[in-house]
């Protein structure tokens, strides 16, 4: 299904980032990273518009030749980037937005635990497993 | 306007929905201009089927003269060649000429289009005044319409219209020619509606068959394409793209469905192999040249692609949206890419790089050549994506085509390139004119390494300029970066150096740990290019430390480091090492930060103060972050010695200090916070903590407090700059200088193993001062990391001190009377204690050093820990005791203990102790502190120094004794009290009494004989009977004594206390009773009643020696008279004195001599009340006043004065006068008065004292007091 999956800090460095080719994690980085400026972009287009009806759902952030980038933003402005491969047409924005949910209720359930601290890399095995049977399924 | 078209099919914009006219050829003519000028002038609303909503269009139309072949044949689906309306002009007014040719022509005109059944006709009548006036034999002007209608309008009489003179400027006219366009417009739209329900009705039900094995998708495109035709025709530009992009939808789907194993037959004919990759065209409004392909099956997926892009960017560009073209077009080449994949055409090498690139300039070309300037550089976040695109393409192509290499392409390069060319046909003819063509440009790029150079640094800079216009700065870099690796490979490595430390800044500030690691070797691989020694070092270190790299990587690495760092003058052994030795250096100084990292440190003794000369060992915990051992020349570090603290201030201050760094630092160790390695995942550590301190100023000369306050001591790192620059620079080789002056820590040969080690100094401690670490410096061979600030600030104290001596108690309190230890303390500091050495004591009689045969001396080291010990000798002379001091080092403690006595002292310590009789306690403060403690001061002479040293010890007297007489009438008893004021509890022994006067007195003990225990603060009372046989003594003189020891010490013997004492008249001279007596008729008292005080004072004695000296007596005939005052006192209320409370007397001084008054006192409360007091005092006159007896106290005088004065209620006033009455002399003012004096306390017996009598309460009382004493 994706390709890769990451979550951003609020001060843009990865908290998390895992891809499905290992030997393109590279690549992958790069592109995560660069879309970053669209995430931005986006973030500060919608903070002038009403707050408080935000859209978290980025949606499309860019399309490269082989994949596509999909982005979201948390209230507390930490970033999933989720990366699909362009020839899988199977997924439609509505996935992608599931996809998103279910990465940011995970995502929540880690910083819920007094163990975590909060800016550190997520190391969740809970997490992991999730991203891991996101990464799997329908590929 | 050209009205006669030969060939009606026209693909340009000028195409018009085809009206035909027939019949008057002339009339027409004369009227077109007017008619198409006329025609769209007024919208008209359209309403339409299938619930779209309705618009206003402008009609308008190309009227064609009417052919039979322009009617439209069976199954023929071309919309834009069909005739929507069929016009038929005359402007015959004759009938006879109507009915000889006209009908039949309209006839055969009506014919051929019900043969078509076309039903969208009209006929026009035109009528001239002109005509009617020529022939004036016509029939009314209606009868041809209405034979017109009749004949042809059966039932749709609105298919005739009239134009009446047209071309008249009549109002008229005016309302004729509106008229007959309104039906026109209507009747054209009525024709729009039903012809084009029709045909997308057709047009649906072939795409329902589009399961079917026959169905060709491309023979529907051309269908809905006509329809797209007819809006686009009618400015419905909205509804045509809408047309485009159901096709372009479901085209994809087909090719979706096809990737997912359902291919239709049709899509055969676009998997075949591309053959022409020459991009989009988008400067024609429809390419006929494509169209025809796709019409013949011709087309490959590319053709398809790009005339479906072109017709959608065509009718974007009228929409005015020419932002969603390069949107769209983006999107297009990247699934045209895909879906060649998917489909697996087959596709030459570098075929799609080409149509990728050609396309993207084509589209940025299009929208260039339709936007204003300043529109474009607004909106380049829409085209920045095609122009990184081109440069990305272009790039690829260049790599494909061997022009991306510092040699040129070769044969295999250049054949690629021909096909490649090849494949790209000749330009069209529509750009051949354009110098910059996107086909060109490609040829040019392709044709040399120089051109190609040319064209992607034009592209790359521009979409690197447009990211950064609009702030994408992170795309900015990806594309620089891209273009570093273009620069690498063209072996240009410092044009490259730029971009890739950039990027690698941006990643190192985001902390992107793989990107870091990837720019990083591209950074080094620049470096090493560029000779730039220290820099390739540096980051030779960082990729060494760098998990992220494969472990043959990490070693190759510092391989590098350690070759460069062997390398020897003898630089010709090192040839692989090329690149480094042309600029050898003869040093490399790196940041440590990338080599190892400081952990902890660690000081041994933990506190981190030591004496001068001492040994101060620091444990260094450095984790080593290299992938191999490796073996270090040198490890040092550098100290700054400053002289701030320690040394002068000696043990104290530096200890202090110790003390207060040993707050966060347990034992001595520090802890370095654990820096993110170099690549690591935090790219921004948590800032440090506000490291907070307290600081006091004290002024130089006397050291009192001028400020005080906080201070933050590492405001430095708190308060950095975190600019995008500075953050990012490693600790930079700018500020890696190194100390050289400092001391050092130093070791040498050190072997650093991955991971922790732990590496121990000696610390120099050759001066007293503070030493601070400042840098951590490690040498391999010619190349030095230095560390170049240790923080948080590591210090150690070096300090010197002067040797001491101190003397104290060993318990808390020194007890006089006792043999008390005292500890002396030497503290030898500097001084190192040689044989021979003692001490010189001077002895004092009051406090004698007790000699014991054995005297223990330990000497502890400056940490604490027992040294030896050994045995001192004491040897005492008259005058000094010498203590001979056992050896001992420098910054040596000295310890041993000496027993000393110090006599209680004998007799009283003050004189008017005397006046303590009868518990009337006079209390002098200063007299009570000296009598309690005994100050002794001992002078030391020490050997390191040419002075004496005064040691003040102070001694506590353990006992406070006080003594009072008691009477009971003539008989006397003294009571001694001895109250333990020390800590500790005695026994006591043997309490004695003795009277030293040598009068002959006896002393009849009244004590226990058996040993008593006092414990602290509590007292010990024995009383002694006094009795005398002869004469009353006058002030006899006692001693008291008593035995003690310590109740702890069993055994110990017994040391006296004394306690010496006088008293002053002893007999009793008079004896004061009263009685209450209730009053007249009552059983008891009342509360209320008066009762009767009666007094009687009888005199006990004789006149006594001490008594004729007194000056109150009045002689009469050998016969002694005193005069007395007596005084009812009641302090606490209880009774009314009535009457005087007061009164002179005169007592005969014989035995028995009785005198009696009687009073009047009233009970104010109910109850057993004490009796009142009756106070007795000496009456002296004034004039006896000259001879100031000498044991009269100044004080006490005053205040009987100030009680008589005192008391001023009317009976004392009464008394006074009544003093002056009985006086019978009237005192002259001033000071000689009337004195009164107090009688000791043992002259007065009081024999009613304590007394009490029952008083109830009154009758008539309704609250009842009760008064319990």
């Amino acid at each position: 299904m994706a390709v890769c999956i990451a979550v951003i800090a609020k001060e843009n460095y990865p908290l998390y980032i895992r891809s499905v080719p290992t030997e393109n994690e590279l690549k992958f980085h790069y592109t995560v990273h660069t879309s970053l400026d669209v995430v931005e972009e986006k973030i500060s287009a919608v903070g002038k518009a009403l707050v408080d009806q935000r859209e978290l759902y980025l949606g499309l952030l860019y399309p490269t030749e082989d994949y596509k980038v999909y982005g979201y933003v948390t209230n507390s402005k930490v970033k999933f980037v989720i990366v699909v491969d362009s020839s899988n047409t199977s997924l439609r924005d509505n996935e992608i937005r599931s996809m998103f949910r279910k990465l940011h209720n995970s995502f929540t359930d880690v910083m819920c635990n007094p163990f975590y601290n909060p800016g550190d890399p997520i190391q969740s095995k809970a997490f992991d497993g999730m991203v891991s049977a996101m990464m799997v399924q329908a590929c | 306007m050209e009205p006669l078209e030969e060939n009606p099919i026209i693909y340009t914009m000028e195409n018009k929905p085809i009206v035909t006219y027939a019949g008057d050829h002339g009339l027409f003519t004369s009227l077109y201009n007017s008619l198409t000028q006329q025609l769209p002038r007024e919208p008209m609303e359209w309403r339409r089927s299938y619930g779209r909503a309705p618009k206003m269009i402008h009609l308008e139309a190309n009227f064609v003269q009417f052919k039979e072949d322009l009617l439209p044949k069976e199954g023929n689906k071309a919309l834009l060649t069909f005739p929507f309306l069929h016009i038929y002009w005359t402007d015959c007014c004759d009938t006879e000429l109507y009915k000889a040719s006209v009908k039949e022509d309209i006839v055969r005109w009506q014919n051929l289009l019900k043969l078509h059944s076309t039903v969208d006709w009209l006929i026009v009548v035109v009528e001239s005044d002109t005509k009617k006036k020529n022939k004036t034999n016509i029939l009314p002007r209606t009868s041809i319409v209405d034979k017109i209608r009749n004949d042809f309008c059966n039932k749709q009489s609105d298919r005739c219209v009239v134009l009446s003179d047209p071309l008249k400027e009549s109002s008229r006219a005016q309302e004729s020619w509106s008229s007959f366009l309104s039906k026109l417009r209507t009747l054209l739209l009525m024709s729009f509606t039903r012809n084009l329900g029709r045909f997308e009705d057709d047009m649906r039900s072939l795409r329902e068959q589009r399961t079917e094995p026959g169905w060709s998708f491309c023979n529907y495109f051309m269908v809905q394409e006509e329809l797209a035709f007819v809006f686009e025709m009618l400015q419905q530009f909205e509804d045509a793209l809408v047309q485009y992009d159901e096709l372009d939808a479901l085209f994809t789907q087909y090719v979706l469905n096809s990737g997912a194993g359902d291919g239709a037959n049709w899509l055969g004919s676009f998997c075949a192999p591309v053959s022409s990759w020459n991009g989009l065209v988008l400067r024609r409004p429809i390419d006929m040249e494509k169209r025809q392909q796709v019409q013949s099956g011709r087309a490959s997926l590319l053709d398809m692609r790009s005339y479906l892009f072109s017709r959608q960017c065509t009718l974007l560009l009228f929409l005015q949206r020419p932002w969603e073209v390069t949107q769209r077009a983006l999107e297009l080449l990247h699934n045209c890419v895909q879906e060649l994949r998917l489909l697996e055409v087959s596709v030459l090498q570098g075929a799609l790089d080409c149509w990728v690139f050609l396309s993207c300039l084509e589209v940025l070309q299009r929208i260039e050549g339709c936007c204003e300037r300043a529109q474009l550089e607004a909106n380049c976040s829409h085209t920045v994506g095609l122009w990184a695109y081109a440069s990305e393409k272009l790039k690829s192509l260049g790599c494909l085509c061997g022009l991306v290499s510092e040699n040129g392409p070769d044969s295999e390069d250049l054949n690629r390139t021909v096909d490649l060319l090849a494949g790209l046909g000749i330009e069209r003819p529509e750009t051949a004119s354009s110098m910059q063509s996107p086909y060109k440009k490609l040829k040019e790029a392709l044709s040399s390494v120089d051109a190609f150079e040319r064209h992607y640094l034009d592209l790359t800079h521009a979409a690197m300029e447009m990211y950064r216009a609009i702030g994408r700065m992170r795309s900015a870099r990806l594309v620089g970066k891209s273009l570093a690796e273009f620069y690498m490979r063209k072996g240009d490595p410092r044009r490259a150096e730029g971009f890739l430390q950039d990027a690698l800044s941006c990643y190192v500030s985001e902390g992107w740990a793989l990107p870091i690691t990837h720019t990083r070797r591209q950074v080094a691989a620049c470096h090493k290019l560029l000779n730039q020694t220290e820099d390739y070092l540096q980051a030779s270190a960082l990729l060494a430390g760098d998990a992220n790299l494969t472990d043959e990587e990490r070693t190759h690495f510092c391989q590098e480091i350690l070759s460069y760092a062997n390398q020897t003058a003898d630089t010709q052994a090192c040839a692989q090492c090329h690149a480094l030795r042309s600029s050898l250096s003869p040093q490399a100084v790196l940041a440590m930060g990338a080599f190892a990292q400081l952990r902890q440190l660690q000081f041994r003794p933990p506190a981190a103060v030591v004496h001068v000369g001492a040994a101060l060992q620091v444990e260094l915990c450095l984790r080593s972050l290299m992938p191999v051992a490796v073996r270090l020349e040198q490890l040092a570090a550098s100290v700054h010695f400053s002289l701030e603290r320690g040394g002068a201030q000696g043990r104290a201050g530096a200890g202090g200090a110790g003390r207060g760094r040993g707050a966060h630092r347990p034992a001595g160790t520090v802890r370095f916070p654990e820096e993110s390695p170099p690549a690591g995942a935090r790219p921004r550590p948590q800032p440090p903590a506000l490291e907070l301190q307290e600081m006091q100023d004290r002024s130089p000369t006397d050291r009192s407090l001028t400020s005080a306050g906080v201070v933050c001591r590492n405001v430095h790192m708190l308060l950095r700059r975190r600019g995008s620059s500075a953050s990012l620079d490693p600790p930079g080789r700018a500020a890696v200088a190194v100390d050289d002056g400092a001391q050092l820590l130093k070791t040498s040969e050190v072997t650093l193993l991955p991971g922790n080690n732990s590496i121990l100094f000696t610390a120099p401690s050759g001066e007293p001062g503070t030493y601070t670490l400042r840098q951590l410096c490690a040498t391999v061979g010619r190349v030095q990391f230095v560390l170049p600030h240790i923080y948080p600030v590591v210090q150690y104290e070096v300090y010197s001190q002067e040797p001491q001596l101190s003397v104290e108690p060993l318990a808390d309190d020194l007890l006089a009377g006792l043999p008390q230890r005292v500890k002396f303390t030497i503290v030898t500091g500097h001084y190192c204690i040689r044989k021979g050495d003692a001490l010189q004591l001077s002895n004092t009689d009051a406090m004698p050093i007790l000699q014991s045969p054995s005297c223990p001396a330990h000497i502890l080291s400056s940490a604490g820990e027992l040294v030896s010990e050994s045995v001192l000798s004491v040897q005492s002379s008259e005058k000094v005791t010498s203590i001979a001091l056992p050896l001992a080092p420098p910054y040596h403690t000295i310890e041993f203990q000496l027993e000393v006595l110090c006599h209680i002292p004998a007799g009283p310590a003050r004189p008017d102790t005397q006046r303590l009789t009868n518990g009337e306690l006079q209390h002098r403060p200063q007299g009570d502190s000296s009598e309690t403690t005994i100050d002794h001061k001992v002078s030391i002479d020490c050997p390191w120094s040419i002075y004496s040293t005064l040691i003040a010890l102070t001694f506590h007297i353990p006992f406070k004794a006080k003594h009072s007489l008691l009477s009971v009438g003539k008989r006397k008893y003294i009571q001694v009290c001895l109250q333990n004021v020390s800590e500790v509890s005695f026994h006591l022994v043997e309490p004695s009494l003795a009277e030293s006067g040598g009068t002959a007195l006896e002393l009849l003990s009244l004590n226990a004989k058996t040993q008593q225990v006092v414990s602290s603060s509590r007292s010990l009372f024995c009383v002694w009977e006094l009795k005398w046989t002869r004469d009353a003594p006058l002030s006899p003189h006692f001693e008291f004594s008593v035995c003690f020891s310590p109740a702890r010490a069993e055994g110990c013997d017994y040391k006296p206390f004394r306690y010496e004492f006088q008293l002053e008249n002893v007999c009793t001279l008079y004896s004061v009773s009263a009685d209450i007596v209730p009053g007249p008729g009552a059983e008891h008292c009342h509360t209320g009643a008066l009762c009767g005080l009666e007094v009687c004072i009888t005199r006990l004695e004789e006149l006594c020696e001490a008594e004729s000296e007194d000056t109150g007596l009045t002689e009469n005939d050998g016969l002694y008279t005193a005069k007395l005052l007596y005084e009812v006192v009641d302090n606490s209320s209880n009774w009314a004195v009535c009457g005087k409370s007061s009164g002179l007397l005169s007592m005969p001084v014989a035995v028995s001599a009785v005198h009696r008054v009687q009073m009047e006192v009233m009970p104010l409360f109910a109850g057993n009340l004490p009796f009142p007091k009756i106070k007795l005092f000496k009456y002296l006159p004034h004039y006896a006043l000259p001879p100031i007896p000498a044991e009269t106290d100044s004080c006490v005088e005053k205040d009987s004065v100030s009680l008589l004065d005192e008391q001023t209620d009317t009976a004392s006033l009464r008394s006074r006068g009544s003093i002056h009455s009985l006086g019978g002399v009237e005192p002259p003012r001033g000071p000689p008065l009337p004195r009164l004096e107090p009688f000791d306390a043992g002259q007065v017996f009081q024999g009613s004292r304590a007394r009490q009598v029952l008083v109830l309460p009154g009758k008539d009382d309704h609250v009842l007091e009760v008064n319990v004493t």
